[in-house]
């Protein structure tokens, strides 16, 4: 009894699920501003990557490794803390959000990088004999296609950018972690702890098993 | 004839070290059909996909398309829309339905409207035989079947010139006769038509005029009777020897 008093103590568990969702819904908010910075400039960073004059290709390239070696956490600290000695002054919440989508851009250019090479020379080839734009090859023809290949490790990557998020909180960011944190204070109780766990899986669980279901699915097809 | 519809001087080809392509001169006429034999590795298939620059090509060469230099740069789209190719792979778009594969060029590239891009496009899968097929996917075809929507994927916009790089190669025997039949219909229609191929049959039966190429040079121009019956080179005579006489 002492155990579930201790981690599962349903009382304190009614008394702070108001904080544990409004945490729920500032790290969403994190997550999804994120994720979709993160796609778009990763997007573009790929074409860059693969298709721009050398200079910048070479630029796309270092970017891509900085932003895949560092620690977020460390990223995130020099963003919120060492940046405002530049004059640069972001909130917490901007700052969670550059951090995470700079480095999330890295991973999915890389991801939309492989997508779009794992497309056959042939494509490329069709495409432009019958007189398509460089634009129209992308949009009309390899995108489309290397869609299907990256939505699992896209899927994974905004999986990874959604646990990230718990990364806020050391900015005083009040995301689902630092609630849980403070509820735990208030409450002298780890139990909110336990139910921010429960969340995180909640939300997340469908995406893994999204993943699983689409790479057996892929997988089957290409094989 | 001084000055071809393709007007092919000094074109040559180098990967590395490897020279695919050693000077070619070339005119074809308008409306002519040829057909390039050579073993593999001749650079037959180099030599057609540089006309419409899926190859680079050295610097020095000439290759014109009706009056415009192929080149990088704002002319080459203009070059292409004009040169339609069939490939050996079929090289069709997985993700779009026959009909779709048909449409997209001349909606993106020639501005069509969708209404008008659906009708040619299935009048076309009409005239190669596949009309019935038109809302499936290319993996549910045969690859007779994906070759002719190929073909008509090309004749979409209108060319002038189709190249054709061994369009039967990959093909099951059976499948041939029908890619060919398409191709012998077209070959009566006007347009302009470069075909490398192994089907001799096709080639003596088709062709107005017929090259030999060996080591990235052409070796031999003639009639099909010419080339096939009485060939001048030795070359051409082994090459002959070897793919008629099994």
């Amino acid at each position: 009894m002492d155990l579930l008093d201790t981690f599962f103590n349903v009382p304190v568990l009614v008394r702070t699920y108001p904080m544990l969702l409004w945490g729920l819904w500032v790290t969403i908010k994190i997550g999804v501003v994120s994720i979709v910075l993160g796609l778009v400039a990763g997007l573009a960073l790929a074409l860059v990557r693969l298709y721009a004059p050398a200079v910048l290709r070479a630029l796309a390239r270092v970017y891509i490794n900085v932003m895949r070696s560092i620690p977020l956490l460390v990223l995130l600290i020099v963003i919120y803390y060492a940046l405002p000695f530049l004059g640069i002054r972001l909130s917490p919440f901007m700052s969670s959000v550059a951090a995470l989508s700079l480095v999330s851009a890295a991973y999915t250019a890389e991801i939309f990088r492989a997508g779009i090479e794992a497309i056959p020379k042939g494509q490329f080839e069709a495409s432009g004999a019958l007189g398509l734009s460089p634009r129209h090859t992308m949009v009309d023809v390899i995108l489309p296609q290397a869609i299907r290949i990256v939505i699992p490790p896209l899927t994974n990557n905004c999986i990874n950018v959604l646990k990230d998020t718990a990364l806020a909180s050391v900015v005083a960011m009040p995301d689902l972690l630092k609630q849980a944190t403070q509820a735990q204070a208030v409450a002298a109780n780890p139990s909110p702890l336990i139910g921010a766990a429960i969340i995180y899986i909640a939300l997340l669980w469908p995406m893994v098993s999204m993943v699983s279901r689409l790479e057996r699915r892929f997988g089957r097809a290409s094989r | 004839m001084d000055r071809g519809f393709i007007h092919i001087r000094g074109l040559s080809k180098k990967y590395g070290a490897y020279t695919a392509l050693q000077g070619i001169d070339l005119d074809i006429a308008e409306g002519e059909v040829v057909c390039v034999i050579g073993p593999s590795g001749s650079g037959k298939s180099t030599l057609i996909r540089c006309i419409n620059l899926l190859e680079e090509f050295e610097p020095g060469s000439t290759l014109v398309v009706d009056g415009t230099p192929v080149a990088r740069g704002a002319a080459l789209q203009k070059v292409r829309a004009e040169v339609g190719m069939v490939f050996q792979s079929f090289n069709l778009f997985p993700h779009l339905t026959v009909l779709r594969n048909v449409m997209l060029a001349p909606m993106r590239v020639r501005g069509l409207p969708p209404g008008q891009a659906e009708r040619r496009a299935r009048d076309l899968l009409a005239r190669v035989g596949i009309a019935e097929q038109a809302e499936k996917y290319p993996g549910q075809l045969s690859g007779g079947q994906q070759q002719r929507v190929a073909i008509a994927r090309a004749l979409a916009m209108e060319p002038r010139v189709m190249l054709f790089d061994e369009p039967t190669s990959a093909l099951d025997p059976e499948m041939v006769g029908e890619v060919l039949d398409v191709m012998r219909a077209l070959a009566g229609s006007g347009v302009t038509m470069v075909v490398v191929t192994h089907e001799m049959g096709f080639a003596r039966q088709v062709a107005d005029r017929v090259i030999f190429m060996d080591g990235g040079r052409i070796v031999e121009i003639g009639t099909p009777a010419q080339i096939f019956d009485t060939p001048r080179e030795a070359r051409t005579r082994n090459f002959l020897g070897a793919v008629l006489n099994h």
